[in-house]
């Protein structure tokens, strides 16, 4: 039982946060627990575009979605959402988190953790119905699961169960989606499929950042490239940001300094 | 939480039934409206932490039940000294020292919340602490109320152990109207619980109050740990635990899985209740949760969707089609080497219209394979090529040809072809993909051609078999 944190009230549509941008990020700090640190991050992202967020262990790459998705309480900043304030856009965000994050042995078929992503729309105290099923099955098939429906979720795969989280997260037809290393671990099929799926956001004028760990791929899947480590060390389209210059410097071994008064920082009131 | 059970059961001996030989006959029929009243109560109590124990679980917080029912036991005495400090008598109030009870509860559980935030103390070791600090002052608090004048009527050790058979209507009436309650709630917010079970901080990017459905879940548990304390006592957590780990042996389904522990809630304290009625010195808190232990045994022997039993049952299955797969394989190979002596069996088995095919006619049914080319061939122990033999022969795979000789059916050869088939497929895939010798692949093969299921054949096929048409066998990549 995670206790109820203060959290920052995002500001609304103000100069720093321009509209057009799915997800403005400004100066924003966060320190908080075990996570790394990330200072001052000030980041709009392109519409319409896929993202991807590199970054070497521990550079915080989780913390900036968790921190945008005010999972995490921030120090300081702020973030909008189309130019509006996280709360009221909330329905136009979909979430792919860790799936390490959760417990798989849960009581669910992969047709029924689907469904969950239509949960808020069904609403409070509301049964899930046939067509809320229908959904969840369309989704599904997008990420070639259909066959696998039934299943009890701790009987698919790795790859299969991390499908399994990005057609909730599709299911909710969203127009912001972030997602924690979908890649991470899956199977060759499961990359395709996801690979698939982003193609088909961007077709259809949506936005995705994604937290990649392969340095390979990233030209060939994604549009623009956030470079992470503790700050944002560069920002824009691959061939532009993708540089080595801007990789050593993301790679290149962490700022000592920096490095040092984040543990601080994260260590406050813990001694 | 054993070990003060059996200390308690010391230091209380407990009031039972008077028996004689008609008693076990009126309880069992009912005929007591004490009987009646009791079997209500315990039922209605053991349905209702049925369900709210199956969401505690999978929250993944079943120790906080543990938790509160130790803390609530300072409560009650407290709840009794300040009521007989200000007027005597009314100490033994059951709301008054309900609400006491409540009120530690809750405490604790607010004390742990915070012990987890604002400490680097490990959560198991938080929940430990708070109940040793809880459970260890209501232990000094009872033995003060005990050797106070008003204290040993005050009967405040049924808080302990439990008393149901000093349940009376209006506890009964207390306890439904809680039932109620919680089985609305649990029916409306079953979506939303189980979300929050599942994965919170998904839960919370949709808008979920995250932090406000845990309060209610929490207070749901310290209300039915509270309401349940007279009757079944600390040992309350069992009841809130016990149902929903063993419903988790008989279904996969979270709705079917509140269910089944709502029965086993209500079964249990059913027959825990009607024991302790029967049987004199039997104490009802400990029996209901025996009773329950009972149930848990079962469903962890029985249960059909983990239970050892159904687990072992398929394993034998298993073991009698791995045997199968091998035996038709061997048969199959040792035919294929006849039907082609000269080579290294590599032209391979092209008969796509083996499925329409006569049973005559194909020729992996014309052929006779003695038991000691089996045995040769495998180097399998005769014991249990003969098992296998008598197995294949009871499911039509296999029909005598003579004294020692076994023919392929057709369906055998059908089964035959598929074992071959998923066999070389996977080989092939070790070769090409793997880059496995191939003088290794068939050891590794044998083990895994079993578990393949038609998926995953369906991706060998993709993968390395393009060439290799639907219904037809490849040659084997290495010597046979």
């Amino acid at each position: 039982m995670e206790p109820e944190t203060q959290r920052p009230e995002p500001a609304g549509s103000d100069d720093v946060h321009p509209a057009w941008s799915p997800l403005s990020i400004h100066d924003m700090t966060v320190a908080y627990h075990r996570q790394p640190v990330l200072w001052d991050i000030d980041y709009d992202a392109s519409p319409g575009k896929l993202i991807a967020i590199v970054g070497p262990n521990g550079a915080g790459k989780s913390t900036l979605i968790k921190a945008a998705l005010n999972l995490v309480p921030t120090i300081s900043g702020s973030v909008a959402v189309f130019g509006d304030s996280y709360r009221k856009q909330r329905g136009r965000v979909g979430y792919v988190p860790q799936r390490s994050s959760v417990d798989w042995d849960f009581p669910v078929n992969a047709l029924e953790a689907v469904t969950m992503g239509l949960y808020r729309k069904i609403g409070w105290f509301r049964p899930v119905r046939k067509q809320h099923r229908q959904l969840a099955m369309k989704a599904l098939v997008r990420v070639g699961m259909q066959d696998y429906a039934m299943r009890q979720i701790s009987q698919l795969s790795g790859g299969q169960q991390q499908r399994v989280f990005l057609a909730r997260a599709l299911a909710q037809d969203s127009d912001l989606y972030l997602m924690d290393e979908p890649f991470a671990g899956v199977d060759a099929a499961t990359e395709r499929a996801i690979v698939d799926v982003l193609r088909g956001l961007q077709q259809d004028g949506k936005t995705a950042l994604v937290v990649h760990h392969d340095l390979q791929t990233v030209a060939e899947y994604f549009d623009e490239v956030i470079l992470l480590n503790l700050r944002l060390i560069a920002s824009g389209p691959v061939k532009e940001v993708f540089t080595t210059e801007n990789l050593r410097a993301t790679y290149g071994g962490k700022l000592a300094l920096l490095d040092e008064v984040s543990h601080r920082m994260t260590m406050r009131g813990e001694s | 939480m054993v070990i003060v059970f059996v200390f308690f059961l010391f230091v209380f001996p407990t009031t039972t039934f008077a028996s004689d030989s008609n008693a076990i006959l009126r309880v069992l029929t009912l005929q007591d409206y004490n009987t009646r009243v009791v079997l209500l109560g315990t039922m209605l109590l053991g349905v209702t932490s049925g369900i709210v124990g199956t969401f505690m679980l999978l929250r993944r917080q079943a120790l906080i039940g543990d938790v509160v029912s130790h803390a609530a036991l300072p409560g009650v005495a407290i709840a009794f000294l300040i009521g007989e400090a200000f007027s005597p008598g009314s100490g033994r109030s059951l709301h008054w020292l309900l609400v006491g009870a409540a009120s530690t509860g809750l405490l604790a559980v607010v004390c742990v919340g915070i012990i987890r935030r604002f400490s680097v103390v490990k959560p198991d070791a938080a929940l430990a602490t708070v109940l040793g600090v809880f459970f260890g002052f209501g232990a000094v608090l009872f033995k003060t109320v005990q050797e106070l004048p008003s204290g040993n009527q005050a009967g405040l050790q049924q808080f302990i152990l439990g008393s149901a058979s000093t349940m009376i209507a209006a506890d009964v009436v207390m306890i439904a109207k809680a039932a109620a309650v919680v089985l609305v709630l649990s029916l409306l917010l079953l979506k939303e619980l189980s979300i929050l079970s599942f994965d919170e901080d998904f839960a919370a990017v949709q808008g979920w109050p995250v932090g406000l459905l845990d309060l209610g879940l929490t207070g749901l548990v310290v209300g039915i740990t509270v309401i349940g304390l007279e009757s079944v006592g600390i040992l309350m957590v069992a009841l809130l635990i016990t149902p929903p780990t063993a419903a988790r042996f008989w279904t996969d389904n979270f709705a079917k899985m509140t269910l089944v522990a709502a029965l086993i809630g209500g079964a249990s304290a059913t027959t825990g209740s009607l024991l302790s009625a029967m049987v004199p010195k039997l104490a009802g808190g400990p029996t209901i949760v025996l009773a329950g232990t009972a149930f848990f045994i079962l469903s962890m022997l029985f249960g059909t969707r983990r239970g050892i039993v159904h687990r072992w049952l398929q394993q034998i299955r298993n073991r009698r089609r791995i045997g199968r797969d091998d035996l038709v394989r061997a048969m199959y190979e040792i035919i294929e080497a006849r039907l082609s002596p000269a080579s290294d069996s590599s032209t391979g088995d092209s008969l796509p219209d083996c499925e329409i095919a006569r049973d005559d006619i194909d020729p992996f049914s014309r052929q006779a394979v003695e038991l000691a080319e089996l045995f040769r061939h495998r180097s399998w122990p005769l014991r249990r090529v003969k098992q296998t033999v008598a197995v294949a022969e009871r499911e039509g795979i296999i029909r005598m040809d003579s004294e020692t000789g076994w023919r392929l059916t057709k369906a055998g050869a059908t089964a035959a072809r598929r074992a071959v088939r998923n066999h070389r497929l996977w080989e092939m895939y070790l070769i090409s993909q793997a880059e496995i010798a191939p003088s290794h692949v068939d050891r590794d093969a044998d083990n895994i051609e079993h578990i393949l299921g038609p998926e995953i054949v369906e991706q060998l096929e993709s993968l390395v078999a393009s060439r290799v048409p639907r219904t037809s066998v490849p040659p084997s990549p290495h010597p046979v």
